[in-house]
């Protein structure tokens, strides 16, 4: 292999360049019949295409040199600005005289594509090693381009942008409810979790007792517990004074919440134990010398050295959760999943997409900000506790 | 027999007895099913049900550890290094993708059965399996691979006889992530008409039976805690081998 040439970056190029020879993107008569593939050359004007093709082709190339990671960096997000040309260009020129049902949506060669810059991105990055604020900004940057992209209605000629606009205000209240059923469940899984964990961490019986019940609960299929929620909040809402009043009913947000803060609390109290284990001994044989009582050693030393394990826990929990709360759409618990089962049950692939793609950016825009702050917290304790 | 074999025993034989004799547990979900209702799921046999969910299962956790763990011993090879930090990037990225998003983006490619449940379990599968075996063989203790290296081993050698036996138990714990992962994504591939056991439950969810949304999640739920049992006492017993093998 010649020298200074990345591996990786001539994965990237070639797979690349086989996915531009794929289908770009699918013409449908209307939103569920199967539609016919469309090629890049096809997919826009000549002109634009040429830009296009260049861009990523340059984008890919700039992948390839080993040494210069910012270029790498630089080629994936040449090469996505080229792949959202021809997108934006190209839906509203192949709708021309398709009839009015007519839908454009992007095909395997955009998504090949798509995956493949992102990996040269994702490669770039894990050799920049940017520290914590820079991926901040980094991330704020992409977000800033992917949100004006998609406001400044260069895509809306799109399939999943119709779909979209037929429910826009739906969307909303499934956004809502979504980053509510996890983020909910995540308060209310530290608010339990964090104590029972401190508990667990001086009390080994109650340790033994609790985290083999956690993790049993964590084995059960979530589909099952959703399910098995529902009698049992059904039975509380009808037996315990109160409660149906406060919205606990059988089926909707209540047994969504719960299954969710059920699978949360392993995470949550195992790393906290573990992060109390870790704490050096000599730090709290020291706090002990200088004549802590018990709740300064644990507020002052021990929980400020665990900080980081405790919050690896919450990333883990706040992953999972936005996941699994597409189930509670099964159960009318609303969210994105809602979109994502009524798009299977019409075959409507954008529509499931409408659902899917949302709940994949906010997992990894979540599980990248808790990184992001469990790099802070490494950082910090050291000074605080000093 | 300690309490932990019995529960087990119990757990089992309540099990197959839900697989097997549905009708026998009618006195027991009938309070669940709605007036005059059906009790016990009986449009297809459970029994059938469990095995083609235990298949569906079966086929992608074995076919994920396969490539899993052959992408793992080819980034820990000095040849594949150059792969190492993006191997690392895209498994812990990949992991954020929820399994449901991952079986629902399969269908618009593969269309709807068994096919996209079965690539977006093994898929997802993949995942666990190659951090745990990645992380495995790259923090094997340096002195024994010396020791291997200085006995003349050669590098298959070393591999086979070394490496893997020592390496197994941490590999055997991501294929137990894996798997249990697995068992409840197979349960919402029924959601894509993959026919498992998820089936009873979603049937339930759309008449509002509970029974059946009962009957279906016990099935499930102790299949998989007696698997995740089953691979956890595996995995104890091959980890002692390989300490004996270890200290030997």
């Amino acid at each position: 292999m010649p020298r200074g040439l990345s591996p990786p970056g001539l994965l990237f190029a070639a797979l690349g360049l086989v996915a531009l020879a794929l289908p770009f993107a699918t013409l449908r008569a209307n939103r569920i019949v199967a539609g016919e593939g469309v090629f890049l050359w096809d997919a826009a004007g000549p002109g634009v295409v040429a830009v296009a093709l260049a861009a990523m082709i340059a984008g890919l190339a700039l992948g390839l040199q080993a040494a210069r990671p910012w270029w790498r960096l630089g080629g994936s997000l040449l090469g996505l600005a080229g792949l959202v040309l021809v997108l934006s260009r190209g839906a509203g020129r192949l709708l021309e005289g398709a009839g009015d049902l007519a839908r454009v949506s992007p095909a395997a060669g955009f998504w090949c594509l798509l995956l493949v810059l992102m990996m040269l991105m994702a490669d770039a990055l894990s050799t920049l090693r940017p520290g914590p604020r820079l991926r901040l900004v980094l991330l704020a940057a992409v977000l800033g381009a992917l949100a004006l992209v998609l406001t400044s209605g260069a895509l809306s000629e799109l399939s999943i942008m119709q779909e979209y606009r037929a429910r826009a205000e739906g969307f909303r209240r499934a956004a809502i409810r979504h980053v509510a059923l996890a983020f909910g469940s995540l308060g209310a899984a530290a608010a339990i979790g964090f104590p029972l964990g401190i508990l667990c961490h001086r009390r080994a019986r109650l340790r033994g007792a609790a985290i083999p019940v956690l993790s049993f609960l964590q084995t059960i299929p979530s589909l099952a517990m959703f399910g098995i929620m529902i009698p049992v909040l059904a039975w509380v809402a009808a037996t315990v004074p109160g409660a149906a009043e406060i919205g606990i009913a059988g089926i909707g947000f209540a047994p969504a919440f719960l299954a969710l803060l059920l699978y949360s609390l392993l995470p949550v109290v195992a790393n906290t134990v573990a992060g109390l284990n870790a704490t050096p001994p000599a730090a709290v044989e020291a706090a002990r010398g200088m004549g802590m009582t018990d709740r300064q050693r644990l507020w002052g030393i021990e929980l400020p050295l665990a900080l980081p394990v405790m919050l690896a826990g919450l990333r883990i929990v706040l992953v999972q959760n936005i996941g699994l709360a597409v189930i509670a759409g099964l159960i009318g618990g609303g969210g994105f999943g809602t979109f994502v089962f009524q798009g299977l049950n019409q075959t409507a692939s954008d529509l499931i997409l409408l659902g899917a793609l949302p709940t994949v950016v906010l997992a990894l825009v979540s599980a990248i900000v808790m990184d992001i702050l469990v790099d802070f917290a490494r950082r910090t304790p050291k000074r605080e506790s000093a | 027999m300690t309490a932990g074999a019995v529960l087990r025993a119990a757990l089992s034989l309540l099990l197959v007895a839900l697989v097997v004799w549905p009708q026998a547990f009618a006195p027991v979900f009938a309070p669940f099913a709605p007036e005059g209702g059906p009790v016990i799921y009986d449009r297809v046999s459970l029994l059938s049900l469990s095995l083609n969910h235990l298949m569906l299962v079966a086929a992608a956790s074995s076919l994920a550890t396969l490539v899993a763990v052959t992408l793992a011993i080819a980034v820990t090879r000095p040849a594949g290094a150059a792969f190492r930090p993006l191997s690392r990037t895209i498994t812990n990225v990949g992991q954020t993708f929820p399994p449901v998003a991952v079986l629902a983006l399969a269908v618009p490619v593969l269309g709807f059965g068994a096919g996209p449940t079965l690539v977006a379990l093994f898929l997802y599968g993949l995942l666990p399996i190659f951090e745990n075996a990645m992380t495995a063989l790259s923090t094997l203790p340096p002195r024994t691979m010396e020791a291997a290296r200085g006995m003349g081993m050669g590098r298959f050698q070393r591999l086979w006889q070394v490496e893997l036996p020592l390496a197994a138990p941490v590999i055997l714990a991501g294929i137990r992530l894996s798997v249990v992962i697995a068992l409840g994504t197979a349960t919402i591939g029924s959601t894509v008409a993959a026919r498992t056991l998820g089936e009873v439950i979603i049937a339930g969810l759309l008449t509002n039976n509970t029974a059946f949304v009962l009957q279906g999640g016990l099935i499930v739920g102790l299949f998989a805690v007696l698997i995740y049992d089953a691979l956890t006492l595996l995995e104890r017993r091959i980890a002692r081998r390989a300490g004996a093998s270890r200290r030997g």
